[in-house]
Formats: structure tokens, sequence, C-alpha cells
């Protein structure tokens, strides 16, 4: 059945649908809606969970990863500053190998205070273990987050479900809301199997030594790896079910591109319009979604990028005192392509500016004639 | 001889705490008066250590270690996941320090506090951060000697009043302990697990290496802590305050304080300032509880 709904409409739907049995969340703006719909919807009994209102983000990871490390299943939204303050907790859950999934609304952090999108508050959780998918349309958000609970269960590695403010989280979509007794057909009950458990009691966390911390990190890390593979085989079951296809990357126009747009999040719908507008003119341009940001996607990305005249990485976020964040993982994936591909960074939309069809344009014109600063800050007024 | 503590051992040999650890006592007293049907979760505290490293366990419940200021979050979590998965009959112990209880993690206290979530909160308060090696807490006593409070700096404020704090939050049970008084502890432990709601209990566990008190007399100046006042066993039950061990007779502070090395730095004043913060506290904690003070005299 098709809804017309908001991004943030989609995340408690999503959650209510995946059967997520213990939610605990504090509200932040853009976030507050998800709370406020959640506790309705488990207060009218429409969703067999336990809401617990916590006073912290912090607190809400924490009562999230407790939940499930009891082996029930476990979800939680935030934003931004909120995101920031689970920090702790977020090594905590993928170092503790709890499934849980969060959706994060990419805010800007302060100060000064800014509520619009950017994307640093969920890349400067890159390193925390977790799987991380960033997401175009509020379709592709509900879709993402009960994809995640299957891949995450699978392979015991929580998800990060980003969508941007406002332009998804309070923006109204239709949206196709699957039959439950197909999504229950696709995400059976989650059965964890190293819980804690009075019946079969076992301590989890101890003090390790070198001799054993070392091998936990590289099966964290084997987790990685095999939930590429998982991915793959939920996106093919998830496409029969339903009927949407999703990759890990969403090439566009790329195959027959010369100049190719690297994207994430909304941009990527921008980007359609842009390599539409382009090809319209002449110009050979195509983009790629990258949707699955951990694990990077190396292999594809190296694929897409391969034979191109020019790789424009289009990047809403920045790592202070070097370059844009995808732009680095991108180059580093794309390095060793013979011949060698030219890759250029454009940092723009940060704090929430509009990225246009025509930046994106232009964008594409510019690394195809080498005009970039590595990075350049698109637009930036001095 | 007839007791009344339960035989089972759900702590068992082979455990890292020190020599005259109270804090070892105290998490074996518990579990005793729990049973086996129990979880614990355990913040950053010396318990973090005592328990044992990976690959083993000195305890027979399921433990599960978390960060430093999440113990109440935590067991808040871990106590839904259990009722979603039908296991909500277990008892739920968040065990935490007093750095973890007064400082770090009081915020997550009293959120679960506030929401009245169905988890026994244990501090155990051997009165500073002693698994780091003994910096000061906000629950470390006036006048102690600390790392981080070297004399002339020795503390100069009083310790915060957790259980107070805790009582604010109208939750169904707060109680106090020590663990030279095994069987008032028991007791308080078996009543709270058969009260549904947050649960709040303090138990003094005295620390050789941070008090400076050679081993062997651990649980002697314990006791004394009780007896000279200035530790307080008592319960308060929805907000009726009763004392358990009613103190009969005088014991100035001072035999307390002297056979520990974190106050050898004190002066007179200093030790008749401290028997005044306890003549008044107990004539306070007499009012609450209705009873009369038999060293009203000291005033």
């Amino acid at each position: 059945m098709k809804k017309v709904v908001t991004g943030n409409h989609a995340v408690s739907f999503a959650s209510k649908i995946a059967r997520a049995q213990v939610v605990a969340a504090y509200p932040i703006t853009p976030q507050t809606q998800v709370v406020e719909r959640i506790s309705k919807f488990v207060a009218d009994g429409e969703m067999d969970a336990i809401f617990i209102k916590v006073e912290s983000e912090h607190s809400a990871l924490a009562a999230a990863i407790g939940a499930s490390a009891a082996g029930a299943r476990a979800f939680t939204a935030t934003s931004s500053q909120g995101l920031a303050l689970m920090h702790e907790m977020m090594h905590w859950c993928s170092y503790a190998r709890c499934p849980v999934v969060i959706a994060n609304i990419n805010r800007a952090l302060g100060p000064p205070w800014s509520i619009w999108t950017e994307q640093n508050d969920s890349l400067a959780q890159r390193d925390t273990g977790w799987i991380q998918y960033y997401c175009e349309s509020n379709q592709d958000v509900l879709d993402s987050i009960i994809q995640a609970f299957k891949v995450s269960e699978r392979v015991l590695v929580p998800s990060m479900v980003v969508l941007d403010s406002f332009f998804l989280s309070h923006t109204s979509e239709p949206v196709d809301f699957p039959d439950q007794d197909k999504v229950d057909e696709f995400l059976p009950p989650y059965k964890g199997e190293w819980v804690i458990d009075p019946d079969n009691p076992h301590t989890f966390g101890g003090l390790t030594g070198p001799d054993k911390y070392y091998e936990l990190h590289y099966m964290l890390q084997q987790a990685h790896k095999d939930a590429e593979q998982v991915m793959d085989e939920v996106h093919k079951e998830y496409e029969k079910l339903f009927g949407r296809k999703y990759g890990r990357i969403e090439p566009f126009m790329a195959d027959d591109a010369e100049v190719l747009l690297v994207v994430s999040g909304t941009p990527a719908s921008t980007a359609k319009q842009a390599v539409i507008d382009a090809r319209d003119e002449g110009f050979a341009l195509g983009s790629v979604k990258i949707r699955v940001f951990r694990p990077f996607p190396r292999e594809l990305v190296k694929e897409v990028c391969r034979g191109k005249k020019a790789v424009a990485v289009v990047d809403r976020n920045y790592s202070f005192g070097n370059q844009g964040i995808f732009f680095t993982e991108v180059r580093d994936a794309i390095y060793d392509l013979e011949p060698r591909v030219p890759v250029y960074s454009y940092i723009t939309g940060l704090g929430g500016r509009d990225i246009t069809a025509e930046d994106l344009v232009n964008i594409g014109k510019a690394a195809e004639k080498k005009e970039c600063d590595n990075p350049t800050w698109w637009g930036v007024k001095l | 001889m007839k007791t009344t503590i339960p035989v089972e051992e759900l702590v068992t040999s082979g455990h890292l705490a020190c020599q005259g650890c109270g804090a070892a006592l105290a998490m074996r007293y518990t579990l005793k008066a729990l049973g086996p049907r129990t979880a614990l979760t355990i913040p950053a505290c010396c318990w973090s250590v005592i328990d044992g490293p990976f690959p083993y366990s000195s305890v027979k419940v399921p433990l599960f270690h978390t960060a430093f200021e999440t113990a109440a979050s935590m067991a808040s979590g871990i106590k839904a996941g259990l009722t979603m998965v039908g296991k909500g009959d277990t008892t739920m112990v968040a065990w935490a320090g007093d750095g973890g209880t007064a400082d770090i993690g009081i915020q997550a206290l009293s959120g679960a506090a506030e929401r009245n979530e169905d988890i026994i909160y244990v501090c155990y308060d051997n009165e500073a951060y002693m698994n780091t090696g003994i910096q000061r807490s906000s629950s470390t006593p006036i006048g102690a000697w600390t790392t981080t409070t070297p004399p002339p700096h020795h503390k100069k404020k009083p310790k915060k009043n957790v259980a107070e704090i805790m009582v604010a939050h109208h939750i169904p049970y707060v109680a106090t302990g020590n663990v030279a008084y095994p069987e008032d502890w028991i007791k308080k432990v078996k009543k709270a697990k058969e009260i549904k709601g947050t649960r709040y209990m303090q138990i003094l566990a005295s620390c050789p290496p941070g008090w400076k008190i050679p081993a062997d007399i651990s649980v002697e100046v314990a006791k004394l802590a009780v007896e000279t006042r200035i530790w307080i066993l008592y319960e308060v039950e929805n907000g009726e305050y009763k004392i358990t061990r009613k103190v009969a007779k005088f014991v100035p502070v001072e035999e307390y304080l002297t056979k520990q090395g974190r106050f050898s730095h004190l002066t007179e004043e200093e030790i008749i300032e401290i028997q005044q913060n306890v003549d008044k506290e107990w004539d306070r904690m007499c009012r609450l509880a209705g009873i009369e003070n038999k060293f009203a005299d000291r005033l």
C-alpha cells in the first residue's frame, strides 16, 4: 500500500514493521517525530515493544545494547549531537557484536547551532565498526531499515541507516508500505546465540589481554567482509519479495559516461537530474550513489570508475586538515586502476546549503577540465 | 550454629580482589540473597577486574560488562530485552562502585529511577576510585586522603548522599548496608528482590589499600563505621524511614578514623568537626525514622 509520508514516519513505520522489540530513544530535532510516533504505536498497542524513554542518547544506545545483548531486536534513532554523545557506546555495541539498528538523521554539529543536513555526524562514527547505509528517498529509508536488521542479525554487526535532515526527515514522499506478513517472511524473529541468559550464564566483555583482543577485531573485520555478500543476497531476496532493486552502490547512466559524479544521500537524486540535463547538452555525465558506506564497496567503486575520464566526488562533509571523506575513500579504492583515473574532490552543501542540479553539472564540467584544487570548496563565499 | 546466610555460593574462589576486599564480600552476600536467577551488569569499577580476565569469570550468573556511566541504562535495556524474550522473571542488578554511581553514572541512575525501571541498583561504596589507584570521588568522605586529595588539600566537603538523592526519586526501596553486617544486608536484598521497580542499595565496602588499613582489620573497621554512626544502616520503604541497626552505646568517631591511614593527617579540630557532622546526621535520621535520639545531648 502506498502512503505519502515523511522520512521520519518512514523510520517509525519501518521499526514497527520490522517488529523491533525494544526501542530506547531521546528526542532531538529533526528526529523528534520518530520518538513521538513510536511512543504512540506502543501506547496504542500497535507495536509489541517496550519503549524506554531514556534521559540521554548515551543511555539510549546503552539500553538498546542491553536489550540486544539479552536477545531482543533493538532499535534507536537520533541525530547530530545525539549521535556524538552515543560515540562511546557505538564502539561498545559493535565490539559486543550486538545487532542494534540506528536511524540517524544527518544534521550539522554546532557551534554555531544548525539543524540542517550535513554528514559529519555519521561520518565521525566511521571507525566504530558499524555498517552504514546512506538513503536517497523515504522509500530507501523504509527498505534500508528492514534490510539492515536482517544483515545485522546475520553477521552480528550493528547498522546505521542515515537520512538527510529535512530533505528527507520532514519531506513527504510516496512510500510503498510492504505487507506485514511478507516482512515477517523476510525478517523472522531474532534468535541471538550469545545472549544474557540466566539459564546459560556467561560473562561478556571481561578484561582481555593483547593475546585475544587483536583476534576479536579481526573477527569483526571478517564480519564486515561477510556483510558484503550477505547484503547482495538480501538485496536479491528483497527484490524478489517486494519488487524493489537495491545495491551497495547504485550507478545511474554510468556505463557510457565519460565523467562520473560520486554522490550519497539526497544529492544522489539531484545527481540523476544533473545527468539528464548534461546529456541534453551532449555532455556524457553519469553518477553513482554510494548507498553502503561501511563496509566500503571498494571493488564495486573501482569497477564503476574504470576507464572514466574523470571522477568527481561530491562531499557534504569534511575531514578537517585533510579532504572530503567520501573522496579519500574513493581515491583509495581506485588508486591502482590502470590506466589511472583522475579523481577530484568537491565540498558542497555543508550546514544544509542547497546542492542544485546545476551545481552538479558544473562540478562535472570542472572535473572534465581538471579544474579542482583537491579539494575545491564549491561556491564558498569569501 | 544456626545461620540466616544462604549456603549456596555464587561467587567462586579465584577472583582477583585484594586481601580483605569489602567489595568481594558485598557481591558474595548479594548473590547469596538473590540466587541464580539473576543477571548482572557491571560498569568500570574494581569488580571489572575482580571478576577475572577473559575467559574466566568468578560469578555463576550472567554478567555483561559495560561502560563507566551506563550501569543503570544498560540494566534498563537488559531488563527490557529479557522481558521481551520471556525471561522477565530474572532479577536484574546494576552493580557499580561509588564513582560510577555518585559521579559519572548519576545521570543514567537518576533517569532509570525516575522511570522506576524494574532493577536493583547496588553501589558498593569504597569511597574513592580504588580500581584506578585511589582518586577522590564525590563519595569520598570529608577529611580523607586520596591521591588527588593530598593533605593539606584533603577532602574539605562532605560525601555526597546518594541514598537520599534516590529517596527523592520516590522509588519503592532504598537501603544502606555494610559488609560487616551480612545478615542485615541479606535481609534487605531479599526484601528488595520481592519489590517491583527501582531499588537502590548502597553498601559500605571497606578497602584495605585505599583506606590504608591492614587487610585483617577490614571487617573490624567496617563495623566501627556503624558503631560510631558515621555509616547508618537504614532502609526507606515507600518513603518510610527505618534505622535497621540502632546504636545504643556512644563510640567516638575518632576510633574509626584513627584506625585508617587515609585520615592520619587530621587535626583534633577536624575530628571534632566530623564528630559534629555525625551527631547532626544521626539526629536527622532519628527524626526521619521517628525514633528517639539517645545522643541528643551531644548536639
